[in-house]
């Protein structure tokens, strides 16, 4: 059996099924618990598991991230919720500094094995300071995995596979789908992080995507196929682990590559790939290697102003046609 | 100077601490001492390269620290962390082989002077930006309250940290939370090279924040190992029982500068003799004081020194770590394999 769930439902799904499953898994997080999140995706969760395992916190970042990396060190599996990825700013020395680096640093005596979930990204109207997608902020540190999933199901599967990593784990839900569907079976769902997914199939160009901007990607496969135009659209689904194999073999086949990236447009995860292809399989190529980004602007707040700098179908499909012309 | 800042002189009253762990306590200053005096001449001698940041002078807080704590205790330290290391029981050959960048250190070569961690023996790492590390040991905190455990946290840091955000949200969620933790506030007066009170709106940048996190104001001379052992046992003991978190400010002075051979001249030559008057090493005459043997005190002291030789000479002689060391333990499988 199988049920339409939307994205938010999904989260407050994924984290049950791991607290269930693991009495070492604990969740804290800023209104997380008698509010259910701001999103309301973390609704229930207080009632099944009770206060010490859903515990709200202060507005307090880096003890935030600071209890959930020493608590990682000495058995338990935490769960930390930042409320908008643009707080990781606050506590980046946290992220990028201590829990990227302890595991190395002292040489694998501790372990980490911590998830930060995350609402991350545009298209909300919030402006430009709760807007931002900044997965490539963890994607540049060693250290650390980082996740984005684009539909209910990977939320769960994706997740499941975070919580059970001994690594820190940066999971970015983006949160424009909150509100979105789709068919999630029953039962536990666990994926594999660095496995990207093969959305649609197609034969004259790979569209590699991530999070939101997946389902714009599939969007701009139909509007090609009108034209006569095959695009094949790969959901990354992770930054780190990176599934360069997946991307490469489509490329291999189409011989055209388009990135779509929410970030802004320096140092994006595009650039990564694009060089990866570049770099292995530039003899297969036809056509210039396009990135399709958000400008490098901040997000205006305005739904006109943040449309227009958003990648759009529109500008997917004329990636593409650029791509295979 | 900042005269208000020198603790009152130790009370005539002795407090009633056993021979047996005046010994232990004396055994810790000194072998603290001792190292680090070596640290010191290697670092001259350019086998401790990058850099080093000694607690000479400041012995007595991790040693009166270290004694009052559990085997299963976690310690959490900063980048001036040698003390607190070895106090915990870790061997110098460990701890020295790593100030000299070898393969039997005890981060492999990979952590150095600042980053010393021994996780068998409680010592949960050694943390470079100033005051991160306060939130990451309340973590082990809640981990110990949530496992069920009654283990206890130490959290050492410098008046320097006492200004970071980090310090702040940490001691209040410890609070909030009613965390088994000791955060223990060592107190030089010096922030690197600029006095804490130029740059500090109360006169104890802890304890004069404590009342703002609902705890317990105390200032201590840290430089009496007997004055900070007490206070450790007994903040340990609230921990334990389910009385929450302490913050000990501990009065103390650097013997030398911030850093690698920083020489201090930036301190007045007044203050500098009036706590050199008061070296931890004094405690030495407190143990003849009570009765205790000149000859046992003697043994510590050779054992020590013969101790550090060895230490010296076992981490001179190991191997620098293999290079394949640069590229594991990235992750928990110990690889570092970012792509497929």
């Amino acid at each position: 059996m199988a049920e339409l769930i939307t994205y938010r439902e999904a989260v407050a799904r994924a984290i049950a099924q791991e607290m269930r499953r693991d009495d070492d898994v604990y969740f804290i997080g800023e209104d997380i618990a008698a509010a259910g999140g701001v999103f309301k995706a973390t609704k229930g969760l207080l009632d099944e598991f009770g206060p010490d395992r859903v515990r709200d916190t202060p507005i307090s970042e880096e003890a935030i991230l600071g209890a959930a990396m020493g608590a990682s060190m000495t058995g338990l599996r935490p769960i930390a919720e930042i409320m908008f990825s643009d707080f990781l700013a606050t506590c980046w020395d946290i992220v990028s500094v201590e829990m990227a680096k302890t595991q190395y640093m002292t040489d694998g005596q501790v372990s980490l094995p911590l998830v930060i979930r995350t609402a991350n990204g545009g298209g909300l109207r919030f402006g430009a300071q709760h807007s931002q997608a900044v997965e490539n902020w963890a994607m540049m540190i060693p250290g650390l995995k980082v996740v984005a999933p684009s539909n209910p199901h990977d939320v769960i599967g994706l997740f499941a596979a975070a919580v059970r990593d001994d690594n820190p784990v940066m999971f970015f839900e983006q949160k424009s789908l909150y509100p979105t569907k789709g068919m999630v079976e029953d039962g536990e769902i666990v994926e594999e992080l660095g496995t990207a997914t093969i959305r649609r199939s197609g034969t004259d160009v790979t569209v590699v995507a991530l999070a939101s901007m997946v389902s714009r990607a599939e969007e701009a496969a139909d509007e090609l196929a009108e034209q006569g135009i095959s695009a094949e659209v790969i959901d990354l689904r992770s930054l780190v682990p990176l599934d360069t194999r997946t991307v490469i073999e489509s490329v291999v086949k189409t011989s055209r590559l388009v990135t779509v990236e929410e970030n802004p447009r320096l140092c994006g995860w595009g650039a990564e790939v694009v060089s990866i292809v570049a770099e292995e399989c530039i003899w297969h190529i036809d056509g210039p290697l396009t990135r399709i980004t958000t400008p490098h602007v901040p997000l205006p707040s305005s739904d006109t102003l943040e449309d227009e700098v958003l990648p759009s179908v529109q500008r997917i499909v004329d990636g593409c046609i650029k791509a295979v012309s | 100077m900042v005269e208000a800042r020198l603790p009152a002189p130790p009370s005539e009253d002795l407090l009633d601490i056993e021979d047996k762990t005046r010994l232990e306590l004396y055994r810790q200053v000194v072998r603290l001492r001792r190292f680090e005096e070596r640290a010191y001449r290697l670092f001259m001698d350019g086998l401790v390269k990058g850099t080093s940041h000694l607690s000479l002078g400041m012995e007595a807080i991790a040693a009166g620290v270290g004694t009052a704590m559990r085997a299963d205790d976690y310690t959490f330290c900063t980048y001036r962390g040698h003390a607190h290391t070895l106090a915990r029981g870790v061997p110098m050959e460990g701890v020295m082989a790593e100030l000299l960048g070898r393969e039997t250190g005890v981060c492999g070569g990979k952590g150095g002077s600042m980053h010393l961690t021994s996780v068998e023996h409680g010592v949960m790492g050694s943390y470079a930006i100033i005051g991160a590390h306060l939130p990451i040991a309340n973590g082990a905190a809640w981990s110990a309250k949530a496992r069920g455990t009654d283990q206890v946290t130490a959290a050492f840091f410098g008046d320097g940290a006492t200004n970071i955000g980090a310090f702040h949200e940490a001691l209040n969620l410890a609070k909030v939370w009613e965390l088994p933790i000791v955060f223990v506030c060592e107190n030089n007066l010096w922030m690197e090279y600029t006095p804490i009170s130029s740059v500090t709106a109360v006169e104890h940048p802890a304890a004069d924040r404590a009342s703002a996190y609902g705890m317990e104001s105390i200032v201590i001379d840290g430089n009496d190992p007997d004055i900070v052992y007490d206070h450790a046992v007994r903040a340990f003991d609230k921990a334990r029982s389910g009385g929450g978190p302490s913050l000990i400010e501990a009065m103390t002075y650097r013997h030398g500068g911030h850093s690698r051979a920083d020489p201090g001249t930036y301190r007045p030559e007044e203050e500098v003799e009036a706590w050199l008057a008061r070296d931890p090493l004094n405690y030495r005459d407190r143990l003849l004081a009570v009765g205790i043997d000149e000859s046992e005190i003697a043994t510590i002291e050779d054992e020590t020194d013969a101790a550090v030789d060895h230490a010296t000479e076992v981490a001179k002689a190991a191997s620098p770590p293999p290079l394949e060391a640069a590229f594991t333990n990235v992750w928990a499988d110990g690889g570092w394999s970012w792509r497929n």
